[in-house]
Parts: structure tokens; sequence; C-alpha cells
């Protein structure tokens, strides 16, 4: 019966151990423990190009997560992308608020940066957030830096 | 009192593992209550007719009669109850390695029944008495002899009383002490029991001494059966070159090849 | 001519035959396991043969990987001046191929063929038959309990080792070589995903235990019950075991991490 309870123990510790390692990698190797535990509050945006913008990706006000992309759609009416953004519910941002989408470093992920405004209203669920600007698309960068070059070629003689 | 329907009964057999009948036509019965050996020389298909009495293999004509069932004719849920009522002892015994004696001969007491512990345990150890076991219940099977594994292992094959006991060439590799021993076993146990039981052997005088009826086996049939005094008195040749130990007679002592002139060349 | 053919033809047939054995075998069996799991003490006992007693290598190797992936991610990622994506590189690695990967096939060898033998010689001496004549049926009460013991094992394996190995490369890059810390820890945990990366590590790592369990089992139960015939088993069940979980590995990664 000794023995019986010696593999018993020895083989709680080793499943102990086994869920230990998955909670070690879930929390410090990951990123749930940024996940939100009060809720978050959902409201939509527009925009012209979104870019390399991916769902999750991260909603940051003054270089700190606010929020997650909860989803993109393609609208065919406006043919502009929306996008649903799931916001913190512990902060609160005036309906005037405007939204960017930037690159974080030079070759890094796309995230949305979240400019606070100045109305006294707060966005609730469901609002749609107006003013956004479009992702850098560097193409369009690229040729609208050689049309200016052009342009000044042609202006300087 | 032995029953006078056969409590087993094969008919008209017919098996090979390959292509060739291994069993032809075989045909023989065991009384209820009486201890049968088959018996026959190596390959004649002893062992096999056990396995197709235990359901392992099925026939390809011919039927088993088990206690008024057709053993071939079970599916997998019935032939398991079936085999509850049959024990084996297979040859060299079988134990289970990881586990010790004690928890062998426990091992179909707790598959097959509710019984608490403390039942079990006095269950194991009379099982184990009954073969003169009981002070070996504690040791692993590395650590018994072939002969005491032997006895385990009928002790575990006894474990639920089974009303038909079938042993496999159990005195195979034996001492003279041990294959007293077992040969007293088998004959008590299948007598205080009111079991059956079926002994595939091809030992003579020990089996001669316990068995009430012996079928002996050649060719794929059946070649000579009776009490042992009447095959001891039999003028057949079979059993004549079989009892004796004779090199040659009916089963040939020569592989059937070219003369031996042929094969090392010399001419003839 | 006809003559080659025709054992050609044979030869595919027998190998069909095969697959079919195997799979009906495999069938058999997973609709088998969850009654093991009404056995918990059978599945206990084999989770400590399986699992505790691999504890060890999966420990040390897992380090080792870590520390082998912090000294050559440094050296790579320092050439483009992203040394404190260190903490990134090594996470993402071992927690999506290093990790499930690596354990399995040690796991192949270590378990996998004490399985394949332990399987082999119950059969060679005729212990499996004896359990069958006492009406227990072998496959409960011997395979099953095996297969959901591997099963559960071996997520928790790949975990162990995924956790030891980032630890060993924040031994040998944080307080070796000097990486920050702080960007170490910062950039991993920005960088890797829980259900994405860790989840899908955890996934593979089911998959895997089901293939090595299974490989193992079958190629032990169909040994030839000789001593020759158990080796060469245990020979089998490690080379197939291998490709196997390489082979899935492509495919999962190719279904998980392909769609982006």
């Amino acid at each position: 019966m000794n023995d019986r309870r010696m593999i018993d123990v020895l083989v709680g510790a080793f499943v102990l151990l086994g869920l230990a390692a998955l909670l070690f990698l879930a929390l410090k190797a990951g990123n749930l423990a940024s996940f939100t535990i009060g809720g978050t509050y959902e409201t939509r945006a527009r925009f012209d190009n979104i870019g390399g913008l991916k769902v999750r990706a991260p909603v940051k006000s003054a270089g700190v997560v606010v929020g997650r992309v909860a989803g993109i759609d393609f609208d065919d009416t406006t043919y502009q992308a929306t996008v649903r953004l799931a916001l913190d519910g512990r902060f609160r941002f005036p309906t005037d608020s405007s939204l960017k989408i930037l690159t974080s470093g030079l070759l890094g992920e796309q995230y949305i940066g979240l400019e606070a405004g100045a109305e006294e209203r707060m966005l609730v669920a469901g609002d749609t957030i107006k003013l956004t600007q479009s992702a850098v698309v560097l193409e369009n960068l690229i040729s609208q830096f050689l049309f200016s070059r052009a342009a000044e070629g042609e202006k300087r003689p | 009192m032995p029953d006078h329907a056969p409590f087993v009964s094969i008919e008209s057999l017919r098996f090979g593992y390959g292509p060739r009948p291994l069993l032809q036509d075989v045909t023989l019965h065991v009384p209820r209550g009486s201890v049968v050996a088959l018996m026959g020389g190596s390959g004649s298909g002893k062992t096999t007719l056990l396995r197709l009495l235990g359901g392992q293999l099925r026939a390809q004509s011919g039927r088993v009669v088990f206690d008024g069932q057709d053993v071939g004719a079970l599916a997998r849920e019935a032939l398991y109850r079936m085999r509850r009522r049959m024990g084996m002892l297979f040859q060299f015994g079988a134990l289970f390695t990881d586990l010790s004696v004690f928890e062998n001969v426990a091992f179909p007491l707790r598959e097959h029944t509710r019984l608490s512990d403390r039942m079990i345990r006095d269950l194991v150890l009379m099982k184990l008495d009954a073969v003169g076991l009981r002070g070996a219940a504690g040791l692993m099977p590395s650590q018994v002899s072939g002969g005491m594994a032997r006895r385990v292992a009928l002790a575990r094959a006894m474990a639920l009383d089974p009303p038909l006991l079938m042993y496999d060439e159990p005195f195979a590799g034996l001492d003279p002490i041990s294959l007293g021993t077992i040969a007293h076993l088998i004959r008590n146990l299948n007598d205080a029991l009111g079991a059956t039981s079926i002994v595939v052997t091809h030992d003579v005088p020990e089996t001669f001494a316990i068995a009430d009826r012996v079928y002996l086996l050649g060719e794929g049939r059946v070649v000579a059966s009776g009490t042992p005094a009447e095959l001891r008195a039999s003028s057949d040749p079979y059993v004549a070159q079989f009892l004796h130990g004779a090199r040659d007679g009916p089963v040939r002592f020569h592989q059937p090849a070219p003369s031996i002139a042929r094969d090392l060349g010399i001419p003839s | 001519m006809i003559d080659a053919v025709a054992r050609i033809g044979e030869r595919a047939l027998g190998r069909l035959a095969g697959i079919g054995h195997g799979a009906r075998f495999f069938a058999r069996l997973l609709a088998v396991a969850p009654s093991a799991l009404a056995r918990p003490r059978l599945v206990v006992e084999q989770l400590h043969f399986i699992g505790n007693r691999s504890l060890s290598i999966i420990a040390v190797s897992g380090l080792f990987v870590g520390f082998v992936l912090g000294l050559q991610g440094y050296y790579t990622l320092q050439r483009y001046g992203s040394a404190e994506a260190l903490g990134l590189l090594v996470a993402l690695s071992l927690v999506r191929e290093l990790g499930p990967v690596v354990s399995a096939l040690l796991f192949a060898g270590r378990a996998g063929t004490s399985l394949t033998a332990e399987i082999g010689l119950m059969k060679a001496g005729e212990q499996l038959a004896a359990m069958e004549m006492m009406a227990v049926d072998p496959m409960r009460r011997v395979l099953a309990p095996r297969f959901v013991a591997a099963v559960i094992a071996m997520p928790m394996l790949a975990a162990i080792f995924s956790a030891i190995g980032i630890v060993g490369a924040w031994g040998v890059g944080v307080q070796l070589i000097g990486v920050d810390a702080g960007s170490f820890w910062s950039q991993m945990q920005s960088g890797v995903d829980v259900f994405k990366d860790v989840g899908n590590g955890v996934v593979k790592s089911v998959v895997f235990g089901f293939v090595c369990a299974f490989v193992a089992l079958y190629v032990g139960h169909e040994a030839r019950p000789t001593p020759e015939g158990v080796s060469r088993a245990t020979t089998t069940t490690v080379v197939a075991s291998s490709l196997a979980v390489l082979g899935f590995d492509f495919i999962l990664t190719a279904l998980m991490f392909g769609t982006d």
C-alpha cells in the first residue's frame, strides 16, 4: 500500500509540474496577463486603408495598451475597412478622439494609436470614432516622393 | 458422478493455420467431472485444440461445443462470459511479470468480482494454500522457480472456481518432484472442485496415472482413444510407438528426402 | 516477368492489409480509451512510468537546448543590433516548435521503446493470451491505460521542456552574456500569443502524444515473440515515431501558422 501512495504522490507532483510549466508559459512568456479582466466595450472606426493591421493588434494611447482590435470587416457600400475595437473598460475616451495606424519600429507590427480628444461626452459601446487616419503605404510614399522630386526638377530650370 | 451429456464436445473439427489443415477431422467428447488427456507428438495440434476450445481461434469446419454452446458462433461479449467459466494454465505459467504472486492470483477476482479486499485476500491465500505456495505470496514471478510459477498459475486458473480447467503442457520441463506434485494437484483439484479437466501433454507416465480417458492425436485425427489401461493393452502401431517411444513407426524418423547416396554424390 | 509483377502486387496488397490492420487497431484503441479513465489507478501507474521517468531527460535536454538557443540566438541577433529580441526568439522557437517536437522525439526514444518492449515481451510470454482467456480484454486493461497516460504526459513534458528552455536561455543570455533582462521578458511577453503560440504548441504535443503512443503500442503488439523480434520492434518504434512526429509537425505548422 505504501508503494501505491508513493506513486500517487509522484504522479501528482508530475502533473502539477506540467501545469505549472504551462501556466508559466502562458503568463510570463505569453500575453495572458495583459488580458483585461474588467471587461471591454466595443467601438468601431472606418479606415480608407488599414495597411498591415491584424486582428488582436494593440490599441495604444500615450504608448500604453488600452485595447485590442477585435475584428476587421469590409464595407462594400462605402468601400472602406470597418475596424471593431475592444477597449479596456477601465478607460474612457472623448467622442472626438482620433485614431492613427502606426508601425512599431521600422519593420514592426502595425498598431492603432488613439489620441484623446477634448469633448466632454465619452465614448460608449457601439459608438463610431469619426476621426481616422489610414496607414501609410510605402509605395504611395515613394511615388509621392518621386513625384515631388520630379516637380521640383521641372521648376528649377 | 459424471453426467451423461459430455461437458465438452468437439465434432468433425477442421483447422489449419495456413493452407494445409493441421486438424483434419477431430471428434472427441469430454464427460463432465473427468480428467481427459490429449496426447500426441509435437506439432500434432494439441495446443491448437485448446485454443479452439477457448475461442482464441475459429474452426474452418466442424463444431466446438462447451456445455451446450457452440463456441465458434459466439460474439465477443458472449465469448468473454463463457471464458469466465474456464480456467487455463498456459505452458510455463504466463504469470504477469509486473504483479506479485498474490496479485497474480487475485487478478481474476479483482477484474470479475466486486468482493472486498479482505475477502479477496482470504480467497487468494486459500487458493495459494491449495497449491502449497501460501508462503510465496509476496514474491515476484521472477523470484520463483519454474515449477512454483506453474503452481501459481494453477492457483490463478482456479481463482473463480471454473467448471472447466485446461492445462497446456503442464509437465513440460519439470523436475521429478514437481512433476509428481502437479499431477497430484490436477487430479485432486478436479475431484475436489467437481470440475472437468483437459490436459494437453506428451508425458505418458504422469498423465496415465491421473487421466480417466486419453485421446491420442496424429495426422490431424484422433488415432486412438480409451482409458489408460485400454491404451496400454492396445495393439495399434501408432499407440505402440507413442507409448514405448520407438524411434520409427507410423511417425517416421527420417524427414522425406532424396537418397543419401545422391546427396553425397556417391554413384550407386 | 509475370512472377515479378505478381510479387509486387502481393507485396502491395500486404502493405495495404497492414495499413488496414493498423487503422482498425487504432480505431479500437480510441474506442476503448475512455474506459481507461474509469480506472484511474491503472492510468496513474502508467503516468508514473511514462511521465515521471521521462522527467530527467526532458528537463536536462530542455535546459541544454535553452542554453544553445540563448547563445546562438544572441550571436545571430547581435549582428542586426536586435539582441534585446533574444527573449522573443527563444520563447517562440521553443513554444511553437522545439518544445513539442524535441520532447516528442525524446519521448519516442525513452518511453516509446520501453512501451514497445514491454508489450512485445508480454505477448511473447503469453501474458496477453492468458488475460484474454481470463475474459479480460488486454486492450482495456493493458493498452488503453498506457495510451491515455501517454497522451496526458506529452503536453506536460513539452511544457516543462519549453519552460526550462526559456529559463536556460535567460540564464545564458541575461546572466552570462548581459542581455537586458527587462527587454528579454517584455519583448517575449508582447510577442508570444497565448492562444496562437502556446495553445498551438499544446495542440501539437497532444497530437504527437497520440502518434507516439499508438506507434509504440501497435509495433509492440505486432512484434514477433522472439528476442530478435522485440529488439527489431523497438528500433521500428523509434524510427516510425520520429518520422511521424516530424511529418505531422510540418502539416500542423502549415495549418496553424501558415494562414496569416
